[in-house]
């Protein structure tokens, strides 16, 4: 703690950060600063007589060696005094429409790339029916299973579960009317032509999406993507295409699945809930059109290959840190999601247009 | 050189499975010293600073780090007292080069936003960063730069005690030599004890006082550069003898 002396400001005891924020306030503003009485200094101590000494414009004296050693070499490193500013209000607000217009270009342009990207895949694919002897077809078996055969079950129950939930809300409301056999259609066409495939891709675009972008993003991290360059290996080729490409065999096979349990679980809770035997129910659903299938399972290489596009591209986004990977896969995963609901819109106006 | 040892392993005993990495080994850290540990690949000189800061679990002996037991004591007041280095600075990624600084600050030191990031600036001045890198994320800094932030974090509570993981390795020869006069700047400004992990032959000349050559399990030798020159053991003569050491010596 300083003690004044006249002109000369004694300062006594330890100067260390353990003290610091109470000695700070404590320090003089004028005076020669004597640290002759200072017993301990650590560098943090040093910076706080150095900068109170340079603010008011005083000397150091009395310093130990030890002390002058340590003193020199936080002087040399002293930051020059001018602290930043906080800008004026009006600037922060530009500021804030400026980050508003920049994130918009962002977007924009990141939409631009993806677009890009597919078109490469696309292109890529053509080649590849060239030379088809440059096909990874090992890596394309690899992920038809990781993508396709292990996501039978969880997409199966789920559809399991989707086919029992419309029997069960459908009954009650059609019993209102007497209507009960007309489940049946409801069960048919929901799961057919939208529920099968809609569900079955989103819960893809959550399982593979997500596992691409990981995969090829902590690629990128550890320089293999680089190192397959060099060697003159396509990125797409090797990486993207067995991907993409068994997502678009594999998903049309899961919603056919999908379709599968989601009728089954539909009609075991008709038969439960509103005695409709099986024998009815498959009446019902041989009467029931077989457009509404085709559009179901149609859409379902479309879905995949969003999936697959998106997830595959930003996996190639991932810089060199463990962060840009964790919010590039979440970035994924919702923008396959999302991507797949708008086109599963556009199929249905598309349809309806063409009065199917 | 003796003194006051400010960390102190006796009979250390590290084993993986089947393979011994130490098999009862000696050493001690003096106040005011710059020691380097050295030996051949897979000798066991990162398990050793792994032991001694407490990251793994020997199976035998004591480890003694300023009059703690690391072993079985609580660590909390000892760890403010120590800071260490890993060889690629271990930044957190996710927070920028200043606040990785201000990390032990917050943990261990009870100070205003402003002070902490006064004296976060301070220290990444005192490792010879320019100003502007304090802002940067560790992805954006270069190795050399990665290497003085991580320096610099473990400088941030004034330890007495510096422990570096080959703070030269994947440098040039140009920034390898300034980071080790850098330490030895910093070790006599700040009167620290070193414990320094090498391959660096040029690091060991340029810095340390004292030489620990790790083999066999043990500590084969200790001494001054001098000394080790006219050891007879096989390895430690190749180590010191080697077209590399002459060169490093000449230099």
């Amino acid at each position: 703690m300083p003690t004044s002396e006249g002109a000369a400001q004694k300062l006594e005891g330890a100067y260390v950060l353990e003290h610091l924020a109470k000695l700070q306030p404590a320090m003089p503003s004028g005076g020669t600063l004597d640290i002759s009485g200072v017993t301990d200094l650590d560098t943090a101590g040093a910076w706080l007589i150095l900068s109170t000494s340079r603010r008011s414009g005083t000397e150091v004296t009395g310093a130990s060696k030890a002390h002058a050693l340590l003193l020199a070499a936080v002087k040399n490193a002293l930051p020059p005094d001018a602290r930043p500013k906080r800008p004026p209000r009006h600037v922060e607000m530009l500021e804030r429409v400026d980050r508003v217009g920049r994130m918009t270009t962002i977007a924009a342009r990141g939409l631009g790339r993806i677009v890009g990207f597919f078109g490469m895949v696309v292109a890529r694919c053509f080649t590849t029916l060239v030379r088809p002897w440059r096909f990874r077809f090992t890596s394309l078996v690899f992920h038809m299973q990781e993508t396709g055969l292990n996501a039978v079950p969880i997409v199966a129950l789920m559809a399991f579960l989707i086919g029992i939930v419309i029997a069960y809300q459908g009954a009650d409301q059609l019993r209102q009317f007497g209507a009960e056999v007309y489940v049946v259609d409801l069960i048919s066409i929901s799961v057919l032509r939208e529920l099968g495939i809609l569900l079955t891709a989103i819960i893809v675009a959550g399982r593979s999406a997500s596992a691409f972008t990981a995969a090829i993003g902590s690629m990128k991290m550890r320089e293999e993507v680089d190192a397959m360059r060099t060697l003159g290996l396509d990125v797409i080729e090797v990486l993207v295409l067995p991907r993409v490409l068994a997502l678009v065999i594999m998903l049309p096979v899961l919603a056919l699945i999908a379709d599968f349990a989601g009728l089954l679980g539909g009609a075991l809770m008709a038969w439960y809930e509103l005695g409709i035997s099986p024998g009815i129910f498959r009446t019902r659903l041989l009467d029931t059109d077989v457009i509404h299938f085709v559009i179901g399972i149609i859409k379902a290489p479309f879905f995949a290959m969003i999936i697959g596009v998106i997830g595959c591209f930003q996996g190639l986004q991932v810089e060199g840190n463990a962060e840009s990977l964790g919010r590039l896969t979440s970035r994924a995963v919702v923008q396959a999601i999302f991507m797949v609901i708008l086109a599963d819109a556009t199929f249905s106006i598309f349809f309806a247009a063409a009065g199917l | 050189m003796a003194g006051e040892a400010v960390i102190q392993v006796r009979g250390l005993v590290n084993r993986f499975g089947k393979s011994v990495i130490h098999n009862g080994l000696d050493i001690d850290l003096f106040r005011g010293e710059v020691l380097g540990v050295v030996g051949a690949s897979g000798t066991g000189k990162s398990v050793l600073l792994r032991s001694i800061v407490g990251l793994q679990k020997p199976k035998e002996g004591t480890i003694d780090v300023l009059g703690a037991d690391v072993r079985h004591g609580d660590l909390s007041a000892t760890q403010s007292r120590w800071g260490v280095m890993f060889q690629d600075g271990a930044l957190f990624s996710a927070l920028t080069v200043r606040e990785n600084v201000e990390v032990p600050l917050k943990m261990h030191a009870d100070l205003s936003k402003d002070l902490r990031r006064s004296l976060a600036d301070l220290k990444l001045a005192m490792v010879g960063l320019p100003a502007k890198a304090g802002s940067l994320y560790p992805s954006d800094l270069s190795g050399g730069m990665r290497k003085r932030a991580g320096l610099a974090r473990a400088l941030a509570l004034d330890p007495e005690i510096l422990l570096l993981d080959e703070p030269t390795a994947g440098l040039d020869p140009i920034a390898a030599s300034e980071f080790d006069s850098l330490i030895k700047t910093l070790q006599q400004a700040l009167n620290l004890s070193v414990f320094l992990v090498t391959h660096d032959l040029d690091t060991l000349h340029a810095t340390c006082d004292r030489i620990a050559v790790l083999g066999k399990g043990k500590v084969l030798v200790t001494g001054t550069m001098a000394q080790m020159l006219k050891v007879e053991d096989p390895w430690v003569h190749s180590y010191f003898h080697g077209p590399r050491a002459h060169a490093a010596l000449a230099g």
